[in-house]
C-alpha cells in the first residue's frame, strides 16, 4: 500500500506550483487555473488524511465534497466577470489592466 | 431530530432566507410600477428582519453543534443588517440609473446573500460551517463589485477582488486540512483540547489567519482593497467597507480566542506585527490619495488595524469594545460613503479630492454631515469615534500592549492630518467650478439622518456600550 506520505508530498508540490504560478502568470484564465490547482491540493489532503488516520468518521470526505462544489460556483463567477473583462477589453492579459494603480 | 427547536435559535437566519425569497418573488410579479417601489419594499422588508434580530434571542446548538449562536452573535447580526438597511437606502439613487434600472432586483438579492452568508459565517461552530459561511459572504460580494456591467472599471475590480479571495481560502483550506490532519476534528468546541501548540499547527494557524485577514484587508493581504474599492459602484464600496469586514473581524476574534485557545502566544505576536503594519502603512499610502474612494479604503485599512487592538486582548472588554467600534465605524463611514455616493450621482462621477474644493458654499449641509463623520473616524472628543477608540486603547492597554497601544496613538495623529485635508478642501480651499448646489432624494437623506444620529449619539448614551458589555461576558 502507498503511503500517506507519499500523497502529502504530491499535494504539497501542487499547492506550491499553484502559488508560483499564481504570482508569475500574467493570463487571468492562466491565474484561475492555479487558484484551482491549491483547491485541489486541499481536497487531496482532506481525503488523505481522513482515509489514512481517521477512518471511522467521513468528516474530511464530506468537506471535501462541499470544497469542490463550492470552489465550483466561484470559477463560474470568476469566468463570468473575466469574460466581461474580455468584451470590454478585447483580453484578458493582466498588463492590460492598469487603470487603477497605488 | 426535534425541529421544534430549530425555528428559536435560528430565527435570524429563517427569516433573512424568506426575505431574501419575497424579494426575489417581488421581483418576478412586479411590474413596471412595482419597481418603482422596489426600495422601499427592500427597505421596508429589512426593518422588519432588524426588528426580529432585536427581539431577545435563545442560546443554543443545533445539527450537533455545527450551528451555534450566541446573544453576542444575535447584537453582531443586528449591527450587519442595520448597516445593509443603510446601504440599500443609499442604493435607491444609484438604482434609478437608466442602466443599472431593470438591475436593482439582481442588486438586493445579491446584498441580501451575502448578509445570510456573515450569519452563518459568524454562527459556525464548525469549520465547513464557517467555509461555506464566509464562501456566500464572498461569491455574491465579487458580482457585486463587478455589477456595473459596462464601466471597464468595475469589471477590473470584480476580477481582482474574486481571484484574490479564491486565492486567499485556497491558503485558508489549506490551513484547515492541517489541522484536521493534526487533530482530527472540525468541530470548534473539541479542537482546543487537542490542538498541542505544534509546528505544524501554528503554520496551520497562520494559514486561517490569513484568510479572514484578506475578508478584513489587513494590511499583508490588503493589496486588493484600494482597487476594488475604487471601481466597484460606491454603495457597493460602503457594503464591502464596513458589513463584511465587521462580520470578518467578529468572527476571526470569536474563532482565535475559542478555538486556538492553546496557541494563544503565537496569535498575539502574529496580530501584534499585523496590526502595526495595517495601521501605519495604510496611513502613510492614505497620505498620497487623490481620489476620495481610494482614500477611504486606505482609512477603512487602517481602521480595521485600530480593530485588532481589540481583538489581540481577547478579554471580555475587547469583545465589546470591538462590536462597539465596529457600531460606531459603521455609522461614520456609512455617512462618508453616502455623502460620495449621493455627490458621484449628481455630478457624473467626479470623486476625486480636488473637485470637493469649496463644496461648503455650494452644499453647506453635505459638507458638514462629511465633516462631522470625518471627525468621528479620526477621533475627536465630542463623537462616537472618540469613544469607540478610546474602548479598544483600554481593552489592549489592560492585556500589557503598552507599546503598541503607543504607536495606534501616534498613528491617529498622522491619520487627523489626512481627514483634515478633505475638510479643509471642503471649507477653507476655494474652487472655480465647485460642485453645482443640488438637493438629495428623501432616501439618501433618511439614510444619513440615520448615520449622524449615530455619529452624535452612540458616544454620549452610555446605554449603548453597557447594554453591548451585558452580552459579552460569554463571548
Amino acid at each position: 500500500m502507498i503511503k500517506m506520505e507519499y500523497y502529502l508530498i504530491v499535494s504539497t508540490i501542487l499547492m506550491f506550483v499553484g502559488i508560483y504560478g499564481f504570482v508569475t502568470r500574467r493570463n487571468l484564465l492562466a491565474m484561475l487555473i492555479s487558484v484551482e490547482l491549491i483547491l485541489n491540493s486541499v481536497d487531496i489532503n482532506f481525503v488523505v488524511f481522513n482515509r489514512f488516520l481517521f477512518p471511522e468518521q467521513l468528516e474530511g470526505f464530506f468537506f471535501t465534497l462541499f470544497a469542490i462544489g463550492v470552489s465550483a460556483a466561484e470559477t463560474a463567477v470568476a469566468i463570468a466577470i473575466i469574460i466581461n473583462i474580455y468584451r470590454n477589453i478585447r483580453n484578458i492579459e493582466v498588463k492590460n489592466l492598469r487603470e487603477m494603480k497605488w | 431530530m426535534d425541529y421544534t427547536t430549530i425555528f428559536p435559535l435560528m430565527r435570524a437566519e429563517l427569516t433573512l432566507t424568506a426575505l431574501l425569497v419575497l424579494v426575489f418573488l417581488y421581483d418576478l410579479i412586479a411590474g413596471r410600477r412595482g419597481h418603482h417601489w422596489f426600495s422601499a419594499v427592500t427597505c421596508g422588508l429589512l426593518v422588519v428582519q432588524v426588528l426580529v434580530n432585536l427581539l431577545p434571542g435563545a442560546e443554543g446548538e443545533l445539527f450537533g453543534g455545527m450551528f451555534r449562536t450566541t446573544a453576542m452573535s444575535g447584537v453582531v447580526k443586528s449591527i450587519l443588517t442595520i448597516g445593509a438597511l443603510i446601504v440599500c437606502l443609499q442604493a435607491d439613487q444609484w438604482l434609478q440609473r437608466e442602466d443599472t434600472h431593470h438591475k436593482q432586483g439582481e442588486f438586493y438579492i445579491l446584498t441580501l446573500s451575502t448578509l445570510l452568508g456573515m450569519y452563518f459565517m459568524i454562527d459556525a461552530g464548525h469549520f465547513l460551517m464557517f467555509f461555506i459561511g464566509l464562501e456566500l459572504a464572498s461569491v455574491p460580494m465579487a458580482c457585486l463589485v463587478a455589477f456595473d456591467k459596462y464601466k471597464h472599471h468595475s469589471a477590473e475590480a470584480g476580477a481582482k477582488y474574486i481571484l484574490c479571495a479564491l486565492f486567499s481560502s485556497g491558503l485558508m483550506l489549506f490551513g484547515v486540512s492541517f489541522l484536521y490532519g493534526t487533530t482530527g476534528t472540525l468541530y470548534f468546541d473539541d479542537m482546543p483540547a487537542r490542538l498541542s501548540g505544534s509546528p505544524l499547527e501554528i503554520l496551520s494557524m497562520v494559514f486561517f489567519f490569513s484568510g479572514l485577514g484578506f475578508k478584513i484587508s489587513l494590511v499583508p493581504f490588503h493589496l486588493w482593497t484600494a482597487d476594488a474599492y475604487q471601481g466597484a459602484p460606491t454603495t457597493v464600496t460602503s457594503y464591502l467597507s464596513v458589513v463584511s469586514k465587521a462580520a470578518a473581524a467578529f468572527a476571526l476574534f470569536t474563532t482565535l480566542v475559542k478555538v486556538f485557545s492553546p496557541m494563544v502566544e503565537q496569535w498575539q505576536t502574529l496580530l501584534w506585527v499585523v496590526t502595526v503594519l495595517s495601521i501605519t502603512v495604510a496611513n502613510l499610502f492614505a497620505l498620497r490619495q487623490q481620489d476620495l474612494k481610494r482614500f477611504m479604503a486606505f482609512s477603512s485599512i487602517s481602521q480595521a488595524g485600530y480593530i485588532m487592538l481589540a481583538v489581540i486582548g481577547g478579554s471580555a472588554l475587547g469583545m465589546t469594545s470591538l462590536v462597539f467600534y465596529v457600531l460606531v465605524y459603521m455609522a461614520a463611514n456609512l455617512a462618508v460613503f453616502g455623502v460620495l455616493s449621493t455627490v458621484e450621482q449628481h455630478t457624473g462621477g467626479r470623486v476625486s479630492l480636488e473637485d470637493y474644493n469649496g463644496f461648503y458654499r455650494t452644499n453647506p449641509k453635505l459638507a458638514v454631515m462629511m465633516m462631522l463623520a470625518l471627525f468621528s473616524l479620526a477621533g475627536i472628543p465630542p463623537f462616537a469615534g472618540f469613544f469607540s477608540k478610546f474602548f479598544v486603547f483600554t481593552a489592549a492597554f489592560q492585556s500589557g500592549f503598552y507599546l503598541l497601544v503607543f504607536i495606534a496613538l501616534l498613528n491617529t495623529v498622522i491619520s487627523l492630518y489626512y481627514y483634515l485635508l478633505i475638510v479643509k478642501a471642503m471649507f477653507i480651499t476655494p474652487s472655480d467650478t465647485p460642485i453645482a448646489t443640488f438637493r438629495t432624494d428623501s432616501y439618501t437623506r433618511l439614510s444619513l439622518a440615520l448615520c449622524m444620529a449615530g455619529v452624535l449619539l452612540l458616544g454620549l448614551v452610555s446605554a449603548v456600550y453597557d447594554g453591548i458589555n451585558a452580552f459579552s461576558f460569554g463571548l
